[in-house]
């Protein structure tokens, strides 16, 4: 029996009100308040955040990366999508 | 993650590092990338937590309250610098127990100089100065290394050690302006761990095995020579301010390289602490095969509050 049995469990922290919270790393903990606490030791030993989430890395669903073209194509080439795809008048302002 | 070695896998993994891009957990990678990673990210962690050994020697004898809270916090972060990189290495599909039965059984290594004792106090502030020191001009560009994960626990860690180095530092110059036996007590302990902090940085380029491919692959941005250069050039001047001699008669300053030269290395010794005969690695080794022993009831503990928990054994 080992800590590697454990479950793996993603942390992400809050680093202020109004900020999302954003991924710092991981760790291993046997159930989410043990995980809670032990995120809270590691990652914010500086005062880093004021919110922690714990998540299990086994709950996380990922794109794949080798589909990175196909996949994330479509948006790029929609450049219409982007203010300045536009051309206006030179004298307007405020747009 | 996949580690094939078809030209396809290959090429797209080269694309990704010619356009300086990092590398992800989940992408394919060459095999010879993920187990180069692996071996020194894992002697990376062994170091960390090795190294908070002989400094953790000093913690009941530190000579001041306040020394001893900033002590405790250095190690502490130490402890938590191991884990970051574990973390890191874990994403490459190694365990962490399969981390450390090979550093219990010497198949992998750590910083040779954690093999050196802290005979004095003063140690612990020299520690601070040269050894923080060097592994920051060590990690700096790590921070920047190609694997994501590896460069984004060395951003962490970078962070912390300043503070390791600013505390080693202070504690130095305390000593350094104290009574004539604390002074003694101070140039004594850089005389000893000043040519082991150099050792740090690895063998001279002309002899680094591992330089040239890691170089390629955009792990190492520097090489050893370059970054024991510049390491030099920073600390003549910070030992001239603790008022402090640095061991080497051959250390001058060139007006025409802009650099500090320094004197001839012992090589010999740096092989020789590598290869065990260091003064204290089968304590270091004995103390943490002994310190995952006696915590091994904490982990069985863990996993039956988790099957009591979840009531799902494993």
């Amino acid at each position: 029996m080992n800590e590697a049995n454990l479950d793996l469990w993603e942390v992400f922290v809050r680093a202020r009100r109004g900020l999302s919270h954003q991924h710092v790393g991981s760790l291993h903990a046997p159930d989410a308040e043990v995980a809670l606490r032990r995120a809270r030791d590691l990652y914010t030993r500086r005062g880093e955040g004021v919110s922690i989430w714990v998540v299990p890395s086994g709950a996380v669903s990922a794109s794949d990366p080798g589909e990175k073209e196909p996949y994330f194509t479509p948006a790029r080439d929609k450049d219409y999508r982007y203010p300045t795809y536009y051309e206006l008048p030179r004298e307007v302002r405020g747009l | 993650m996949t580690t094939l070695a078809d030209p396809g896998t290959v090429s797209r993994f080269d694309a990704l590092i010619a356009a300086d891009e990092r590398i992800e957990p989940r992408d394919e990678m060459p095999e010879a990338y993920r187990s180069t990673l692996i071996r020194q990210i894992a002697q990376h962690a062994h170091s960390e937590i090795i190294g908070m050994q002989p400094e953790g020697n000093w913690l009941t004898r530190a000579p001041s309250l306040r020394r001893k809270a900033i002590l405790l916090a250095k190690v502490q972060d130490e402890a938590g610098h191991g884990l970051y990189l574990y973390a890191a290495a874990e994403t490459l599909g190694v365990s962490r127990g399969e981390l450390l039965d090979a550093l219990h059984a010497g198949r992998q290594r750590y910083s040779s100089i954690f093999n050196y004792p802290t005979l004095t106090w003063a140690d612990v502030g020299a520690i601070g100065w040269l050894v923080d020191g060097a592994a920051i001009v060590n990690q700096i560009p790590l921070t920047r290394c190609s694997y994501g994960p590896y460069a984004r626990a060395m951003v962490r860690v970078c962070q912390e050690e300043s503070f390791h180095q600013r505390q080693g530092y202070e504690s130095l110059h305390t000593l350094a302006h104290g009574t004539e036996s604390q002074r003694a007590m101070a140039q004594d302990a850089v005389d000893r761990w000043w040519w082991p902090s150099l050792m740090m940085f690895g063998p001279p380029d002309s002899a680094s095995t591992h330089t040239s491919k890691s170089a390629a692959w955009k792990i190492k941005r520097h090489s050893n020579d370059e970054l024991r250069q510049r390491f030099v050039d920073l600390c003549v001047p910070q030992a001239e301010v603790l008022g402090l001699g640095l061991p080497d008669p051959d250390l001058r300053w060139n007006e025409a390289t802009g650099h500090y030269e320094y004197g001839e290395i012992d090589w010999s010794e740096f092989k020789a602490v590598l290869d065990g005969d260091g003064p204290c690695n089968r304590q270091r080794i004995e103390r943490r095969t002994a310190a995952h022993r006696d915590g091994q009831w904490v982990r069985e503990a863990a996993e039956a509050y988790r099957t009591k928990r979840t009531g799902a054994a494993r």
